[in-house]
């Protein structure tokens, strides 16, 4: 194995160019399981640790471009109002010690899909950076980035610099399922963040199917239901027949599994259940209630 | 490969560390600090916490060479640590630099000395853990002194629900968790006494 090492994010590129194969390392807490268990011995180790605006992040006007390794512990921290979603989904990664050095670019190189960033991902609307020496940069939309279980739309060449994600315009929330609130990799999760700009809402799903998605369907329902009552401009509650057909729909997109962390069909029910809830909680507060987005993992 | 950092205010070299190898092998193995816990192996646990340039990390998820001119401060140091803390000489979170002087360590000598923690006082995380019967068989203390004392540094007066939140990453097997609070919450008493 070979440790490398550059300075710079061009020296960077250019190590990965000539070592396809190479692992980018960052926080290592994804990386590090698998070569202190055995379960994988690459032949290059890119340490990405060196190259400091990695860990750097932009507000601008209509997204926050967040650099790959901004560790989980500075979202929670920084950038609760810009992006709430992602801001709740980091606050349920595993535990201090993990969330000092795990980023949204190594969620996204892994692309598990119990990762807790993705759901407040779709959900928000992003595109991820990616860049190679040889091709220069390009924006992955996020509906594209996941091609299946732990693959994504990412070349050999190419490293994740950074993720151009939309400011929020409206409340959002992610919800996970667990057997407690620390150190739980997600039995399932749901994010939803409402759009009022464009009278629309976002949805992701994790741990349901083979990559995290949207509920489409259960987006196009909804959004067609509040602008046929009028919900946006008369701030009513949902009728609770429209809450249930999108939790419906919810459950309906998911594709899961049975595994050690529960059954198909339970993931299926929680599903609905949290995009029911979260459906709600976001609702209330977009009516100006007192509720705020905090408090919802 | 080699690696050099500073450990507990020293400068060392690890050599023939292996590319893959965590930080905590070379802290454990090459260096004579067992007092890092080797657990999980998989950042579940929290018995590995060591202070990274001041952030608690899980030393088993750090590759070595990531360590490479960096500031690590293990549970054999705490006690320096928190004394230079207390005597001013950093501002929370920024503890690193300061370390270097050294003043209380002897001259580079061959055993591990105060390296290992030996002949100097508690810090008083530590002690609190002793008074507070915090400890039962003692193998996830030294990450939970670890955590402790990172949350104390950051937050003088932690609420009950604060402890939890920053002890989330540490599990103790003998399901010690109300003497841990206890002693948390004790150091935390002690220190705004300014016992």
């Amino acid at each position: 194995m070979d440790f490398l090492r550059p300075a710079s994010w061009e020296e960077a590129l250019a190590a990965k160019a000539e070592h396809p194969t190479a692992v980018p390392i960052a926080g290592g807490t994804d990386v590090m399981v698998e070569i202190n268990f055995d379960h994988r011995r690459p032949e290059y180790l890119l340490d990405l640790n060196r190259i400091g605006d990695l860990s750097e992040w932009e507000v601008g006007a209509d997204t926050v471009r967040l650099g790959a390794s901004v560790p989980y512990t500075q979202i929670m921290e920084n950038l609760r109002a810009e992006l709430p979603g992602l801001a709740l989904a980091s606050h349920t990664v595993a535990s201090p010690q993990i969330r000092n050095r795990g980023g949204v670019g190594g969620n996204l190189g892994t692309a598990s899909p119990a990762g807790d960033a993705h759901p407040a991902l779709l959900a928000a609307g992003a595109e991820v950076e990616v860049e190679s020496a040889a091709r220069g940069t390009r924006l992955i939309p996020i509906d594209a980035f996941y091609t299946g279980v732990k693959r994504n739309a990412l070349q050999p060449d190419e490293l994740i610099r950074a993720v151009h994600v939309r400011k929020a315009d409206g409340p959002q929330q992610f919800s996970k399922v667990g057997t407690r609130n620390a150190m739980v990799i997600a039995v399932c999760a749901f994010g939803l963040a409402l759009h009022p700009v464009t009278r629309t809402v976002r949805t992701g799903i994790g741990s349901a199917a083979p990559t995290p998605v949207r509920a489409e369907a259960a987006e196009e329902f909804l959004n067609a239901a509040l602008e046929e009552g009028g919900f946006w401009d008369n701030g009513k509650i949902i009728t609770p027949s429209v809450a249930k057909r999108f939790a419906d729909l919810c459950s309906a997109a998911c594709n899961p599994i049975d595994d050690v962390r529960g059954t198909a069909s339970y993931r299926r029910h929680a599903v609905g259940v949290m995009a029911r809830r979260t459906l709600t909680w976001t609702w209330e507060s977009y009516r100006g209630t007192h509720r705020t987005t905090e408090g919802a993992a | 490969m080699r690696v050099n950092f500073t450990v507990n205010g020293r400068p060392r070299e690890a050599d023939d560390v292996w590319e893959g190898e965590s930080l905590l092998y070379v802290l454990r193995e090459r260096l004579g600090l067992p007092g890092s816990k080797n657990a999980c192996e998989q950042g579940e646990c929290g018995s590995c916490t060591v202070r990274l340039d001041g952030v608690p990390v899980c030393a088993c998820l750090v590759a070595a060479g990531q360590a490479e001119g960096r500031e690590v401060v293990t549970v054999e140091g705490l006690a320096d640590y928190a004394r230079q803390r207390a005597q001013g000489g950093c501002a929370a979170g920024a503890c690193g630099t300061s370390l270097q002087d050294g003043r209380h360590r002897p001259a580079e000598g061959t055993g591990t000395g105060s390296q290992a923690g030996e002949g100097t006082e508690l810090s008083p995380v530590q002690q609190a853990f002793i008074d507070a019967g915090a400890v039962q068989c003692g193998f996830c203390t030294p990450g939970l002194l670890v955590a402790s004392d990172e949350l104390l540094e950051r937050n003088p007066n932690p609420t009950d629900a604060d402890i939890r939140e920053a002890l989330s990453g540490n599990l103790c097997r003998c399901t010690g968790y109300e003497k841990i609070m206890d002693a948390v919450r004790l150091a935390a008493a002690r220190q705004s006494e300014g016992v």
